[in-house]
């Protein structure tokens, strides 16, 4: 990439489906399958993962000329740890019973490939402003799979959505659902689904294209 | 930095210039001071809103526990007996302390205390409220737990945590009701749980009792 291709939609867009850091790269599985066992855990996560993907995008977008290629490793994760530091205080000061819901899991966001992988795979070889999109679109890309697998686990593991209740009290909850095994058990059905429906259009793509070539 | 043997070392290692290691140690020594500076700023702006939602948590709990006294002290726990004041130098925020609750009419009616022991995945706190003389409890609240979700976490839910209301200590555990008046019924699918919360109370009002009575005797004399 010696030449600077201009910032596109296609930065934002590829994060979010066909690269998207979850079902597709299948990085961030621990938060993925650990917090989101409610949709507000979900969301905090979310927040939490976008506010540091942003920031370490930004910063080491800005700096890659400055750091060393020896200790670059060091730096990404020196930047990252301190808007992890960041995001888990402002976290307690605005929310502070979802920080207690997240434990341990905000302080886990530093050992996220996911967000290593965006510093040293993109945005240490690409300008500030693509950095941010591609920044903008994993982020998005990883809200959108934590906030559909939280909804379905909190839906039937406590028959609720974002605390409100939905489905009644004669629905008894399952509640394997909001324990580990019901994230396994989702993000696996979501992957399959996925999978299949892509399986899919490649054939259908294929087929026309043999249809064009008669 | 030298490699002991040079002749066996990948070519490409000669072919790049190599940075030098003070540029090295400068970048990584100025990164970790930016970085400190960042956590330190935002931790000074969060610190005080973080310390009052935690003041206002014990505090509900206080007030839940003592049923609505009319106003509390905070005693603390100094070389094994309980103190109203804490020496200079000693950092308060740092000791055991028992909260004594008064009502309208300014007649003690029990003290608060924090307890925790591990559970069934990891420490279960809770605060009581303890009528010393007696060894009656007041009411009881759990602060903190990871039990499981359906299942131990049914600890914390009014139909559990009501029992104790009036109870006296020791508790003992019992499945189905027998009406007795330290008897408390353990839940069904976390008897685990149910137990240790059980002798979280009995093993912390084995050593606050004596230490309450204490104070309360040398505070009449």
């Amino acid at each position: 990439m010696s030449e600077h291709p201009p910032a596109t939609f296609d930065d934002f867009l590829r994060g979010v489906w066909r690269e998207n850091p979850v079902v597709v790269q299948m990085l961030g599985l621990c938060p993925a399958l650990a917090v989101t066992n409610s949709v507000a855990n979900g969301l905090a996560m979310s927040m939490a993962t976008t506010f540091v993907l942003l920031g370490s995008n930004l910063l080491v977008a800005s700096l890659k000329r400055v750091i060393p290629h020896e200790v670059r490793i060091t730096s990404y994760v020196l930047i990252i740890a301190t808007f992890v530091t960041i995001a888990d205080l402002l976290l307690e000061a605005t929310v502070p019973s979802v920080h207690k819901q997240l434990g341990p899991f905000v302080a886990l966001i530093v050992v996220n490939c996911m967000i290593l992988g965006r510093a040293e795979a993109f945005a240490s070889r690409n300008t500030v402003s693509r950095s941010l999109l591609d920044a903008l679109g994993t982020a998005a890309g990883f809200t959108v799979v934590l906030v559909l697998l939280s909804a379905v686990r909190e839906l039937l593991g406590a028959g609720s959505l974002l605390g409100v209740d939905i489905l009644g009290p004669q629905f008894e909850p399952w509640v394997i659902m909001v324990l580990p095994p019901g994230g396994f058990l989702t993000l696996g059905i979501g992957m399959l689904l996925i999978g299949w429906q892509a399986e899919r259009q490649q054939r259908r793509t294929a087929a026309a294209r043999a249809m064009e070539a008669a | 930095m030298t490699t002991p043997h040079s002749h066996g070392a990948p070519a490409t290692l000669d072919a790049e210039p190599a940075v030098p290691s003070w540029r090295l140690l400068a970048t990584l020594g100025l990164a970790g001071a930016l970085a400190g500076g960042m956590i330190v700023t935002v931790y000074g702006m969060t610190r005080p809103r973080i310390e009052a939602h935690r003041a206002a948590l014990v505090e509900s709990a206080i007030r839940e526990v003592l049923k609505a006294p009319a106003r509390w002290d905070t005693l603390y726990l100094v070389d094994g007996a309980l103190t109203r004041e804490v020496a200079a130098g000693t950092d308060a925020r740092r000791l055991e302390r028992a909260y004594f609750g008064f009502d309208d009419a300014g007649a003690f009616v029990g003290a608060a205390v924090t307890a925790g022991e591990p559970g069934f995945s990891d420490v279960i706190s809770l605060i009581y409220g303890l009528e010393p003389t007696t060894g009656a409890l007041l009411g009881m609240k759990v602060l903190g737990h990871k039990e499981t979700p359906g299942l131990g976490d049914k600890i914390e839910q009014p139909a559990f945590t009501g029992q104790f209301d009036g109870l006296l200590t020791p508790l003992a555990g019992v499945k189905g009701s027998t009406g007795m008046p330290n008897d408390v019924q353990t839940i069904t699918g976390a008897t685990i749980s149910s137990r240790t919360v059980i002798k979280i109370i009995n093993n912390a009002t084995e050593r606050w009792q004596p230490l309450l009575q204490a104070y309360l005797r040398g505070g009449t004399e």
